[in-house]
């Protein structure tokens, strides 16, 4: 055993390893990316692992090897698991040989997402047994256990950490590389009445699931992890109690070192749920607070124990309107809510004997003390980098376009930030993919708007490209612009088909988008560099004028991946402070500085985009330039 | 002994580097850490926090309100955010540089670093203003703002850890290239 300072992700990367897994796919998505990064990065030689198309290929290749008795582990964000849910809500039924993680990071606030769905009814939903990290050390040890209880029962299981548990860290008391489990996979064996789903073996099997969802129940009563606090004589007396799950577990701890200990029921497996766990907890208590983020998951469960067993304790959480229930829960509003619901109870006859009173004296002040009220503060909403050349791409069509009627219809990734003002080119934005097919629903209603469907590379690959073929063959009338940047920006630059680089570090051959267009029968596909704005402009003038379904493909790497051009710079004794650059770009490296305009040298990359723009020359410098 | 320090910034300022440093200078004298930070959509350009938590008995890795031992702020206004962090007689290490955002270029409305930090001094009594400009200028790097901002933090003797631990884990993380500048910029506000 030793320490390393380790993120969430890592943590549970290192625990698969250490739990001797043989293969790992998944998609890219934030807050679960650097989950398969990092056992790409530390995986012992024969472990296998892909980035693979999405998630639903995710999921089937890891099912395959685990049919094989490999050990795997599938990565992917909440909303990839609706990608995934196809295979996922059949392999419940088909089950598995060697042990398989379903690995989906869920993402309260949401910071970085869609939605704000909750991974803990898809398990319940799909019937699957559900695991809920608080902390990056538990996750680590978590998905050992996991891998083990998913051999045993032969059925996948999910870890479900949330955002905070992701990408905190701490320092994590890790397995050294002779600790790690070796796992030989048997290979395949062939059973059609195993392996091949069919109506009669789904009755059967459906039988079997929920007998041993049940057993698991009580199973999950006994798991270490599912705990009383404080130990059962020192709670005896008291009459409140709190039922927290995941980060909100560790801001209940955390504020209980102020309040004194409150009887405490931690759920780390919401499904199945550990019922005989609850009833134990529930006994004696008049009020319950449930601490959870995203859905009242662990809040219904008591409700429905309380129901089944006639308990009067009274359950509060997001139902009653104790606990907000859209957002992320902070430390501060654990704090208050808990400081409120035990506010009666007396310090005496809480548990707070052994108990450290650090949290006393730490939150000894608080923003109120602060004496006068702060200034404004800037607003720094997220904007596409200086440089970028999804900027150019926008503005390119947005100058094309002016005066005519139009939609455009954007997608995930970087270039969603294409809503900001004042480039606004994002009109919808709901899905992987349905940047190409919204348009087509819109001109089917309204025969005289152009659509255009904006996709990057890497999400042109994992679900824009069926959305195409329903375009071409259903006869719509479309601009399909490809925005490929080389990379999958947004994630952190993972590769993809488009690259010509796997996890595994081979170099293989691209997919070339403009040969998958036409191999679809889109006759018109113009690449172009979005930089040189004018050959920008009039390409598109010149393929929206066209009928059917036709494409641009703007190709110009992430910035993040190539090195700058040298930096431009402002001639005063040019400019003459129309601020078109500023009004028109929206580049975080074009500032205003005591009225004059500045271009901010650490910031900009060179790409030229602004001093295209100047209507007299007055931007001036970088390689290519005078 | 327990610290919380709270590092923030606009992104890519090099907070999280900062707060890597100091996790690891922990982690040499085998005290436990724990940190969070901003990744993702906010990462470029918008505003970044690392909350580090250093001692026995943690469980979150984020801190609460009223509990920092220490403000490490890369910019003025976002130190301002992050004030209600502080505990009474916290210490404030501020770089006096102002970022503009873009929506301050847009709506043609400048905000001041002055008024920030006049602010601050209002505020904190254990107040560390540092030319962030001068430094990188003086050193040569326009890089190195984040370890000159350590270097003023150590001063302070509250981060838990002291500058030579800093020093020896920078030159054991960085490429043996970048030593010399981040070692002028770990001791320049001692020397200036």
């Amino acid at each position: 055993m030793h320490k390393e300072f380790l993120m969430g992700n890592e943590a549970i990367a290192l625990g698969a390893i250490a739990a001797g897994v043989n293969l790992v796919t998944g998609y890219p998505g934030t807050p679960s990316s650097e989950v398969l990064e990092t056992v790409a990065k530390r995986r012992p030689e024969d472990t296998y692992v892909e980035w693979s198309v999405n998630e639903k290929a995710a999921m089937e290749v890891a099912a395959g090897a685990a049919y094989s008795g490999a050990r795997v582990m599938v990565t992917m964000k909440q909303v990839g698991l609706n990608v995934a849910s196809d295979p996922l809500m059949s392999l419940e039924y088909i089950g598995v040989k060697g042990g398989m993680v379903v690995l989906v990071a869920d993402d309260p606030g949401p910071i970085s997402s869609q939605t704000e769905q909750d991974t803990r009814h898809f398990a319940a939903f799909s019937k699957l047994p559900c695991f809920d990290p608080s902390s990056a050390q538990e996750a680590y040890e978590m998905v050992q256990e996991a891998f083990a209880f998913s051999e045993q029962y032969g059925t996948p299981v999910f870890l479900r950490p949330t955002t905070r548990v992701c990408h905190g860290y701490a320092s994590v008391t890790v397995k050294d590389a002779e600790e790690y489990t070796v796992h030989k996979p048997e290979g395949f064996e062939k059973d059609s009445s195993r392996w091949v789903i069919f109506p009669r073996l789904s009755f059967a099997n459906h039988k079997k699931i929920e007998e041993r969802n049940e057993k698991l129940a009580d199973v999950f009563s006994g798991y270490e992890r599912n705990q009383i606090l404080p130990p059962c004589e020192e709670n005896s007396g008291l009459k409140k109690g709190i039922a927290a799950g995941g980060i909100s577990y560790t801001y209940a701890m955390e504020a209980m070192k102020a309040t004194g200990m409150a009887k405490t029921l931690k759920v780390a497996t919401p499904f199945p749920f550990p019922e005989a766990l609850a009833v134990e907890f529930l006994q004696g208590l008049d009020e319950v607070l449930c601490l959870e983020e995203l859905d009242p998951v662990i809040e219904k469960e008591l409700v429905y124990v309380c129901g089944k067993y006639h308990l009067s304790t009274k359950i509060m959480g997001k139902l009653t309107h104790d606990v907000k229930n859209a957002g992320e829960n902070s430390r501060d509003s654990v704090a208050e809510t808990i400081t409120a619901f035990l506010s009666d109870l007396g310090n005496d006859e809480s548990c707070s004997e052994g108990e450290t009173n650090t949290g006393a004296s730490e939150q000894e002040t608080s923003a109120s003390s602060r004496t006068a009220e702060p200034p404004a503060l800037p607003v720094r909403p997220p904007v596409l980098c200086a440089g970028c050349p999804h900027r150019a791409s926008f503005y390119a069509v947005k100058q094309a376009m002016k005066g005519k009627k139009s939609v455009f219809c954007g997608d995930i990734g970087c270039y969603t930030l294409g809503n900001a003002m004042p480039l606004d080119m994002v009109d919808t934005c709901l899905c992987m993919g349905a940047g190409v097919t919204i348009g087509q629903g819109i001109t089917k209603i309204e025969p005289d708007t152009t659509c255009f469907g904006f996709v990057g590379d890497s999400t042109f690959f994992a679900s824009a490209i069926t959305g195409v073929v329903n375009a071409v063959y259903n006869q719509a009338n479309m601009v399909l612009v490809v925005l490929d940047n080389s990379t999958t920006a947004m994630t952190g630059h993972q590769p993809h088909p488009g690259t010509g680089r796997t996890m595994m570090g081979e170099i293989v051959s691209k997919i070339n988008i403009e040969a998958v267009l036409r191999g679809i029968g889109l006759t018109t596909v113009e690449t172009v560099n979005p930089l040189e704005l004018d050959k920008a402009v009039s390409t598109v003038q010149r393929v929206a004028a066209e009928s059917g379904v036709k494409a641009i493909i703007f190709k110009s790497p992430c910035i993040a991946v190539v090195k700058p051009s040298g930096a431009l710079h402002v001639d005063p004794s040019r400019c003459i402070g129309c601020q078109k650059c500023i009004r028109q770009l929206g580049c975080p490296a074009v500032t205003l500085q005591d009225g004059m305009v500045r271009i901010d040298e650490g910031l900009c990359t060179g790409c030229t985009l602004c001093s295209q723009v100047c209507p007299v020359n007055a931007i001036v410098g970088g390689d290519n330039h005078e | 002994m327990n610290k919380n320090i709270v590092l923030c910034g606009v992104g890519g300022q090099g907070t999280v580097l900062a707060s890597k440093l100091l996790a690891a200078a922990a982690m040499e004298r085998e005290i436990p850490v724990m940190s969070a930070e901003t990744i993702g959509m906010a990462q470029r350009g918008g505003s970044v926090f690392s909350h580090l938590r250093m001692g026995d008995d943690l469980y979150s890795p984020m801190i609460g309100s009223g509990s920092a031992d220490v403000i490490i702020g890369f910019e003025p206004g976002e130190t301002v955010r992050m004030l209600p962090y502080l505990k009474k007689g916290g210490h404030v290490i501020v770089s006096s540089r102002a970022i503009m955002p873009v929506t301050a270029s847009l709506s043609k409305s400048s905000y001041s670093s002055e008024t920030m930090l006049s602010y601050l001094k209002e505020q904190v009594k254990n107040l560390t203003i540092v030319d962030g400009d001068l430094a990188c200028q003086q050193i040569g790097s326009p890089k190195v703002l984040n370890m000159v901002l350590l270097g003023a933090a150590a001063k302070t003797g509250e981060l838990g850890v002291t500058l030579d631990e800093i020093k020896e884990v920078m030159k054991k993380r960085l490429a043996p290239k970048f030593h010399e500048k981040n070692l002028q910029a770990l001791d320049w506000y001692q020397k200036n």
